[in-house]
């Protein structure tokens, strides 16, 4: 599994840890870990709806910090639910991130929600480059 | 390898009485007051040791008054505890932090009585509790029923309840019972991003999630602890009274995503103000950047009480459907409505002078005493209610406001329980369809968007309401008035 949620960080909301063998890889699991806190199970949203997420910031960390903040902000103002997502980041001066991501509009009957995201949070947020993996731990305000 | 640990330090507490302690300025480098923690010895010795560094740091503000406070349900937030508040001197310097009032603005509290008794309402309680998830979606992506164009929001965040009373959801009374009349005047929607706008546009009337509730409570005899307050507040024994908990949505969460971004950028580079913890950034009130979040969080502010305003009016709808009468003839009237994530200019007494001051309330409620000009003419004799909410299995208070509270706390209390267990360790142990049959069996009924969710809400997860309340009660910063226990519960 490429994310786990973690006790002992925070008491009102949520904390995960991704990881990834590179940058694309840790994003999409970041990504995937933000939605899986908010519907029990990802397999049951299906790839109908398209949407992409195009970013640019000048640290990975805030990198990783908009690509969540833009999945939380699809998720109310077009009610989408995203667990697909193809992503290609540029490493340059400015990074930048192009992602084609892929979900479905929430649909109570089929999707078991959990939680509503309501923010990302800088608490505790690092990305780390380990070698043979990326890791991220963030703490998502519920 | 992976993410270490964070070790707090305990700092030493000097005793100011058993309900008060303090942290001195030398605990931490650029603590500029005290930090005082409003809490019993056991509810001390308890509190995440986050929470001793989160208040020492909210005490190196610029412009911070007195001392950072914490509320005996304090527990670990982003910047401020939740359960922080701090006041600061806007004339000369002080600032203002998103984090000091959460991404939830004007997350809050509200109130209603009704005429009806409990053996009157228990024949209909699953009928009620069934109307209601119905007509107050929550959850995860809930659309509200009041339909917006954009132009028309950015028109309602301006005005508050204002603007739903004048549309037809709610009584022109429900204005006085709300804090600031359920409008902040300074609010300017040009100041709230696009982004912030299309979030928040459909969720007009929505519960939310996670901790937020709509619950069907009885008065019990026994647990009226000041009856003649009771009796101005309209509450009377074995009554049935309504109290739900919601915020801003998505637009008060965009609107502090958006500023907390905006903050970043200058505060170090252009006020020299050292980031000890993102989520404290800050700018001085008095600068462009804090005027326009000043005026961006009324709005935010605004939405929710236009939220909680719409929310009465279906809440109305449903019962007068279900009793085939008028909600005017049910006596469903609004006790208050209370926020606890909110910056607010106020008028204080300090070394002789009266000051106005800006006064960041994160997860505190407002608590104003008798004869304070701020409150409308039915609660100048009492002082104002205050609405503090507990776990969904053991109940909430509502108390009355204090003189003391404004000479000590800068106006302030506590607002909820206080979570003790994170929501990822609640989901490992407790079960959402097992909490379900035990508050049945105790005489609750439960409808909820999600069993996760319901396990992460556990009473277990929250610190114990009646110690929290006996605190503030006993530290005279609100003063118990009922205990109000659900029997019906909503929630997301």
């Amino acid at each position: 599994m490429p994310y786990k949620y973690l006790e002992g960080f925070t008491s009102a909301d949520i904390c995960f840890e991704a990881s990834g063998k590179n940058l694309e890889e840790l994003f999409e699991s970041a990504g995937l870990a933000t939605t899986n806190t908010m519907v029990k199970n990802l397999k049951k949203i299906s790839s109908k709806e398209k949407a992409k997420i195009s970013i640019e910031a000048d640290t990975i960390e805030n990198l990783l910090f908009k690509f969540l903040e833009e999945i939380i902000f699809l998720k109310d103002a077009r009610r989408l639910l995203l667990s697909k997502f193809k992503i290609k980041i540029d490493k340059g001066k400015a990074h930048s991130l192009a992602c084609e991501a892929s979900g479905e509009k929430i649909n109570i009957k089929k999707h078991e929600m959990i939680v509503d995201v309501k923010a990302v949070t800088w608490h505790k947020f690092e990305v780390r480059n380990e070698g043979k993996v990326w890791r991220a731990r963030v703490i998502l305000d519920i | 390898m992976g993410f270490g640990n964070f070790n707090f330090k305990k700092p030493e507490f000097r005793k100011i009485s058993d309900v008060a302690w303090e942290i001195d300025k030398n605990f931490k480098q650029g603590m500029r007051v005290p930090a005082r923690i409003f809490a019993s010895k056991k509810i001390l010795d308890q509190m995440d040791l986050q929470v001793y560094d989160q208040v020492t740091n909210v005490a190196t503000l610029p412009g911070i008054i007195r001392n950072a406070f914490c509320m005996p349900d304090g527990h670990s937030g982003y910047g401020f505890p939740i359960g922080g508040v701090a006041a600061m001197d806007i004339e000369n310097g002080g600032v203002i932090s998103p984090g000091g009032i959460g991404f939830d603005i004007n997350c809050g509290m509200r109130l209603l009585t009704t005429n009806l008794t409990y053996d009157q309402v228990k024949p209909h309680l699953k009928e009620l509790v069934n109307n209601l998830f119905n007509a107050v979606p929550a959850g995860v992506g809930s659309e509200g029923f009041v339909k917006f164009t954009k132009q028309q929001f950015r028109e309602a965040v301006e005005l508050g309840s204002e603007w739903c009373v004048e549309n037809g959801y709610g009584w022109k009374e429900d204005l006085e019972r709300t804090e600031e009349n359920g409008r902040m005047k300074g609010a300017d929607a040009s100041k709230c991003s696009n982004k912030a706008i299309e979030r928040g546009m459909n969720q007009v009337g929505t519960l939310g999630s996670g901790n937020h509730y709509l619950e069907i409570q009885v008065v019990k005899p026994e647990n009226i602890f000041d009856e003649a307050i009771a009796k101005q507040f309209g509450i009377f024994p074995n009554q049935i009274v309504i109290m739900f908990h919601c915020g801003s949505r998505g637009f008060g969460h965009q609107i502090g995503t958006d500023y907390l971004q905006s903050f970043l950028q200058v505060m170090e580079k252009k006020y020299g103000i050292k980031i000890l913890d993102k989520e404290l950034a800050c700018a001085p009130f008095n600068s462009p950047e804090g005027q326009d979040y000043f005026k961006a969080m009324q709005c935010g502010i605004n939405m929710s009480f236009a939220n909680r305003q719409t929310i009465l009016h279906r809440i109305r709808e449903v019962f007068s459907k279900v009793f085939k009468t008028p909600a005017e003839d049910l006596g469903m009237h609004q006790v208050y409505d209370v926020a606890h994530n909110a910056a607010k200019i106020e008028e204080y007494e300090l070394d002789g002078k009266k000051k106005k001051v800006l006064v960041h309330r994160k997860g505190a409620t407002r608590s104003f005493g008798p004869g304070n000009p701020e409150l409308p003419q039915i609660f100048k004799s009492t002082g104002q209610p205050v609405i503090i909410g507990g776990s969904m299995e053991t109940g909430s208070y509502l108390l009355v406001g204090t003189k003391t509270a404004e000479q000590e706390t800068f106006g302030s209390t506590a607002h909820g329980s206080g979570r003790t267990m994170s929501r990822t360790k609640a989901t490992r142990l407790f079960r959402g369809e097992t909490l379900l049959k035990d508050m049945a069996s105790h005489g609750i009924f439960v409808k909820t968007a999600s069993m996760s969710g319901l396990a992460e809400e556990a009473g277990a997860a929250y610190k114990d309401i009646d110690e929290v309340i006996n605190v503030t009660h006993t530290a005279d910063i609100s003063r118990k008035v009922v205990k109000l226990v659900p029997i019906g519960n909503v929630k997301g």
